[in-house]
């Protein structure tokens, strides 16, 4: 393996050319805060670094956008933008390390995704290199462009259909005011019950979070969030805008809230407090890393109204394994963050964890949810690629990676399982001669 | 697969094999739009109905074959919407006509979660493509980054890629309040105060600039378009006289949009400075849509949209010989390529709606 640190687009596409006409793998990689091994390095191959890709080349206040090299942080553009009383949106927990690129690799979600989007709806153009280290442009300064939206299909490819050299994003006017209410449940499922009633009562709240008693209990000591530690469930329930309409905003989502079964509301008097809410649910992830061993992070997203079926799936699923499961989730989005807790130095607890963690995946799609809402497939999740998708789909996947890099070298072996893979996980019956693309290379 | 799913399957295998011609049309109200059609005709209407809607899910997933008036007033029922405003163009617009175009009105470009275009608001899309085979993208949730992300891939695809017979779409509550400005300006100004005001957190739905007035919908809680209204300036449109004005505007049945003029759709940066073309024009989307009417040359418009950041598309009319979109790339055109053969691998589709 070889590790490149390029510093110019020119320097890229040359390791690029190198790599195409030797058969090479090439593993672009960011920040490398990815849960699902999208950027695992390649044995055999070249991992690129696009590490020094780090400089912010424009803010422009007036078109509302930043051009930026993929190695930007995240949190770095919404700090250039403040001046201007901008800011980038999609705010994932990893938001002071992640960058860009892999924000635009990963198709990145965060906590504000519900009312502002996922990364797909809030990046305007990226450039990038194909394999054969020719510069191409996907999407562009205006909002739409001719020929088909490939704009899509690169946001989110787990960085293996193009390099990525630079991003322009769309940043959004500030918002004068924040409140978040944090409401307490006595019953799981009523807090599942509130959130759906949010929803048809016609309010997007611009955060809809939810963290169950074990999630509660597991961050309060560690974040001092000022968390109901008595409540089965907390949800955070964010409402911004101008002065007037959060004012208004925040008096109907308390209205449905309490209808819904809240046994205590608190909202936030300041931003301090505001921002001391958000903390705890932050930080969940590190607490998680605090108070075990070892923790796995799940990321299966369901249709809302099966929230409480889910959970109670999870509470036999941590009784059947042994091991302890405490939920943090994008309650708004359905997008569920399972932390299943267990100890990395016996190999029979990390046995449990990755069984109790496909289990998860299973239910999600028998739900009729996805397996990931926004951490990618990368290596965590092929096998479960084999049950939420049939061939014909998986095959569809494989022509969108020859269309973009017929040599397939770019991160080979991650998102798209084989037929073989899938035989293997039996989900799949192999046919002799039914496999395409037989002429590609299967890493 | 259902009857008419498999009905429309049975015709694509069918054209494969003898490598005839298929052209995808349901209720032809947007036969004006792309480059000439041809072949045989599949009419995919007969796949229809809502298939799940839970208001509370946000989200709905309809069979393409449906009416986009019927989906539209099932979402009204229940305080709903499309956030993209889609135009009808016609009577008999469907939600796959509505997808396969990728056009939005003028709620396009937003403040606030109404902002995207058609593919911002897909979450997922089934597709029998040219050998007759059911393919399923994405799905009801919001989010869902398990493979690429083909439903939005295939929002605007003109139908090269295959047939659209369900879609799930994101939707949005109505707005509780709506109000419309018209305030007095030369063009140079309007598209300078449409970028300022994008900047600030004002609740601007909509905007339409014509001969020196611009007009400004304003869309959210009472408290937050009362609030604009105020400090704002301008003179408020008469209520009634609202719907009337923006369903002109999107539907293309305004004065602006009528006569045999040839129809040009700019899609540039809202920043982009006029475009001092001295012909007839309006502007939506905060100033990153401009039509406009005119016989100029195709190259010269082209040309002057390229040098302002964006790509022009004839809309209506004209000599379209020459092809309506602006050419792609060869890098991107060999992307083009490689995909259609492995979805089409007969070329049956009637890729020259979009390629010429």
């Amino acid at each position: 393996m070889i590790v490149a640190l390029p510093d110019s687009e020119s320097q890229v596409a040359q390791i690029l050319r190198l790599c195409h006409a030797m058969h090479v793998p090439v593993v672009p990689r960011g920040a490398g805060t990815g849960l699902a091994g999208s950027a695992l390095p390649h044995a055999a191959g070249v991992l690129l670094s696009m590490a020094k890709f780090n400089r912010i080349v424009d803010i422009d206040p007036k078109a509302r956008t930043a051009t930026v090299q993929p190695g930007v942080r995240n949190l770095a553009i919404s700090e250039a933008a403040r001046p201007h009383r901008l800011y980038y949106a999609p705010d994932p927990s990893s938001q002071i390390a992640c960058t860009i690129g892999g924000n635009v690799a990963e198709n990145s979600g965060g906590v504000h995704c519900l009312k502002y989007g996922l990364t797909v709806h809030n990046v305007l153009r990226v450039r990038a290199l194909t394999i054969e280290g020719e510069a191409v442009e996907f999407g562009g300064g205006a909002l739409d462009c001719p020929g088909l939206d490939l704009l899509a299909a690169v946001v989110g490819s787990e960085g293996m259909l193009a390099v990525t050299t630079e991003v322009m994003v769309r940043l959004v006017p500030t918002p004068q005011l924040a409140r978040c209410i944090m409401a307490s449940f006595a019953e799981v499922t009523h807090a599942c019950h509130a959130v759906a009633a949010l929803l048809a009562a016609g309010i997007i709240p611009a955060g809809l979070e939810m963290l169950d008693q074990a999630a509660s209990r597991l961050v309060e000591p560690f974040a001092h969030a000022g968390y109901d530690l008595d409540a089965a469930a907390v949800l955070l329930c964010e409402s911004d805008g101008t002065p007037e309409e959060v004012e208004d905003e925040i008096e109907r989502m308390s209205a449905v809230l309490r209808e819904a079964h809240a046994t205590r509301l608190q909202v936030s008097r300041d931003e301090l407090e505001r921002q001391r809410f958000w903390d705890g649910r932050k930080n969940a992830f590190p607490a998680a890393g605090r108070a075990s061993p070892a923790y796995y992070c799940m990321d299966g997203t369901i249709p809302r109204r099966h929230l409480g079926q889910m959970l109670t799936a999870i509470q036999a699923m941590e009784r059947k394994y042994g091991l302890h499961c405490p939920n943090v989730f994008h309650a708004g989005d359905g997008n569920l963050h399972p932390l299943i807790l267990f100890d990395d130095a016996d190999a029979d607890s990390v046995a449990r964890a990755e069984r109790f963690g496909a289990e998860i995946l299973e239910q999600t799609v028998q739900l009729g949810g996805t397996i990931s809402g926004e951490h990618g497939i990368g290596v965590e999740k092929l096998n479960q690629m084999c049950s939420q998708f049939d061939r014909a789909t998986l095959d569809a996947f494989i022509a969108v990676k020859h269309a973009f890099d017929p040599s397939g070298l770019l991160n080979p072996g991650k998102v798209v399982p084989t037929l073989h893979r899938c035989a293997e996980y039996g989900r799949v019956k192999v046919h002799s001669g039914n496999e395409r693309f037989p002429e590609l290379p299967r890493f | 697969m259902d009857q008419a799913v498999a009905a429309i399957s049975e015709q694509i295998r069918a054209a494969a094999t003898d490598r005839t011609a298929l052209r995808v049309r349901a209720g032809g109200s947007k036969d004006f739009y792309g480059n000439t059609p041809h072949g045989a005709l599949l009419d995919p209407r007969a796949v229809r109905g809502i298939v799940a809607y839970d208001p509370s899910e946000l989200s709905i997933a309809v069979r393409c074959g449906t009416p986009l008036a019927q989906l539209e007033a099932v979402l009204e029922e229940r305080g709903q919407m499309l956030a993209f405003e889609p135009p009808h163009f016609g009577a008999h617009a469907t939600i796959g006509g509505c997808v396969a175009t990728g056009l939005a009105g003028p709620r396009r470009a937003a403040n606030g979660y109404c902002y995207g275009g058609v593919r911002d608001f897909v979450l997922g899309a089934k597709l029998l493509d040219g050998q007759g085979q059911l393919l399923s993208f994405g799905g009801m949730v919001m989010k869902n980054v398990a493979g690429y992300d083909l439903a939005r891939l295939l929002t605007g695809s003109l139908g090269v890629l295959g047939v659209l017979v369900e879609v799930a779409l994101k939707v949005v509550p109505k707005p509780r309040m709506e109000a419309t400005l018209r305030i007095a300006m030369d063009e140079a100004t309007a598209l300078a105060k449409l970028n300022e005001w994008g900047a600030q957190p004002w609740p601007i739905s909509a905007s339409a600039w014509q001969a020196g007035t611009l007009s400004l919908r304003l869309s959210g809680s009472a408290a937050a378009v009362n609030a604009a209204r105020s400090r704002l300036p301008g003179e408020s449109m008469p209520q009634t006289d609202t719907a009337a004005f923006w369903q002109g505007i999107k539907e293309h049945i305004a004065a602006f949009f009528l006569g045999d003029a040839p129809l040009w759709r700019l899609s540039l940066p809202s920043t982009a400075e006029p475009l001092k073309l001295d012909d007839e024009q309006l502007i939506e989307w905060g100033g990153a849509l401009r039509w406009l009417r005119c016989g100029r040359p195709a190259a010269e418009i082209r040309s002057r949209a390229h040098a302002l950041g964006g790509h022009a598309t004839l809309f209506r009319g004209g000599d379209r010989s020459q092809g309506v979109f602006t050419p792609l790339s060869p890098a991107l055109t060999a992307i083009h390529k490689r995909l259609r053969a492995h979805f089409d691998p007969a070329a049956i589709f009637d890729a020259g709606r979009m390629f010429l």
